[in-house]
């Protein structure tokens, strides 16, 4: 459906690149977008090109806190029903994940989505259960869409959701690496619309494009950053213009609007980001796991939770190594036994990279 | 996490809160349609679960030729 495949545009696009003979260096956050680049070979086809692209923080199973997954485990262990989706069910943990706490009969359930979360909390009204909602602006609209529509109290949701914007500024501003352009998340867009990444350009005249998903939209999306580069400009364009326009989905918004506030979080890897999370807003704390089990909650309140010992996730996220840097890489961490969430995820670059670099 | 896919909504409920969408190959999955506005024959991109942004469909099928334009434009210019 809507696949776009035309050899010789591709061809022409890679041809038009290399003709500017640049060096530059994009970021992405989008693990599909990941995926496409690695799976394609469109990663080292541009590299050739002179053009080396990253993923940033684009993986919401792989930026929620070692501290979260504490919090879940906790709630999990104190008898309560947890409902996730399956990546987030394998992330280890200070000294378990939920997987293997389900091994010893606690009650761990993997969802599509939260809908179906709902379902067994409105089917199972003697017990417990919690959501642990993750996601960027794609997911929070289904999150926000359920607590409009008064599920169960029996229902709640441990809120790991965060913002995709205020996550870039973030790290242009720690000016650890060169970034020459950003590849803007397609879905995420799709929510967002393209007018809120417009202060990126402005304020640090950086280009961006909004990208979608298949190999051909990646080639644009490269191209457009090298124009605009060779130009002098610095804009947000947008290539998924069939997905996203300027203002997004309105009714989505107005979902998140009614029910989260923004608020400043600690992101994996990075220190707390500012305006950076979608907190719950007090109408509907009755949802609030962090409210509603605050005493189960409590002995985590002041604690601090370090990354796996050798882990390199943080590095990863913020672009600073590649996953095959890390030590660990496909030695002590591969996907069936990893040590930080970048090799659960299948959206996490750790992850991707394994899988194809096997396959190929 | 982010993904989506499109589908293609074939049915929808009185209320308007799901629908029935066609993935291709004879998928058809019943969907949260409350966060779009949409009629059957809309095509639509679905995450987990509910639809997020309808696709526009005559730009979807253009997009080879538009993609094709952008590139000789900036030749010309």
């Amino acid at each position: 459906m809507f696949s776009l495949k035309d050899k010789k545009l591709a061809d022409d696009i890679i041809l038009k690149i290399k003709k500017l003979d640049v060096n530059l260096k994009f970021m992405h956050v989008c693990g599909t977008h990941q995926d496409t680049l690695i799976k394609h070979g469109l990663s080292s086809l541009l590299k050739k090109c002179g053009i080396e692209i990253g993923q940033g923080p684009g993986c919401p199973v792989c930026v929620t806190t070692p501290k979260e997954i504490e919090e879940i485990l906790l709630l999990a262990r104190s008898g309560k029903t947890v409902a996730t989706f399956g990546d987030m069910i394998n992330v280890p943990g200070e000294s378990e994940s939920l997987q293997s706490i389900k091994a010893e009969g606690h009650d761990i359930k993997t969802v599509y989505g939260i809908e179906d979360a709902v379902s067994i909390a409105q089917n199972n009204k003697d017990k417990e259960v919690i959501f642990m909602a993750v996601g960027f602006e794609t997911t929070a609209p289904t999150t926000a869409s359920v607590l409009l529509k008064n599920p169960p109290s029996n229902f709640s949701i441990l809120n790991c959701h965060r913002l995709i914007p205020p996550a870039l500024k973030a790290i242009i501003e720690m000016g650890e690496i060169k970034i020459d352009g950003l590849i803007e998340p397609g879905h995420v867009s799709t929510i967002i619309g393209t007018t809120p990444y417009e202060f990126l350009s402005k304020d640090y005249q950086i280009p961006q494009v909004v990208a979608g998903f298949e190999p051909l939209d990646l080639l644009m999306a490269a191209w457009i950053l090298t124009d605009q580069i060779t130009k002098g400009e610095a804009t947000v364009k947008n290539e998924y213009y069939r997905a996203v326009n300027k203002d997004g989905n309105i009714k989505a918004k107005d979902a998140l609007k009614k029910v989260f506030e923004p608020g400043d979080k600690k992101w994996r890897g990075f220190p707390v980001i500012k305006k950076s999370s979608m907190e719950i807003k007090s109408k509907y704390q009755d949802y609030d796991a962090r409210k509603k089990y605050e005493d189960i909650l409590k002995p985590l309140k002041n604690k601090e939770f370090p990354e796996p010992a050798g882990c390199k996730c943080g590095e990863v996220l913020r672009g600073l190594i590649d996953s095959k840097e890390c030590p660990l890489f496909g030695k002590k961490c591969k996907p069936d036994s990893p040590v930080g969430p970048c090799m659960v995820s299948i959206e996490g670059s750790c992850n991707i990279e394994y899988r194809y670099a096997t396959k190929n | 996490m982010c993904l989506a896919i499109p589908g293609k909504i074939i049915d929808i409920d009185k209320n308007k809160e799901y629908s029935y969408v066609d993935y291709g190959e004879g998928t058809k999955r019943k969907i949260n349609v409350s966060l779009v506005d949409v009629k059957v024959g809309d095509y639509v991109l679905v995450h987990a679960g509910f639809a997020i942004q309808v696709l526009d469909e005559k730009e979807a099928k253009e997009t080879l030729n538009i993609f094709r334009e952008m590139l000789s434009d900036k030749e010309d210019s």
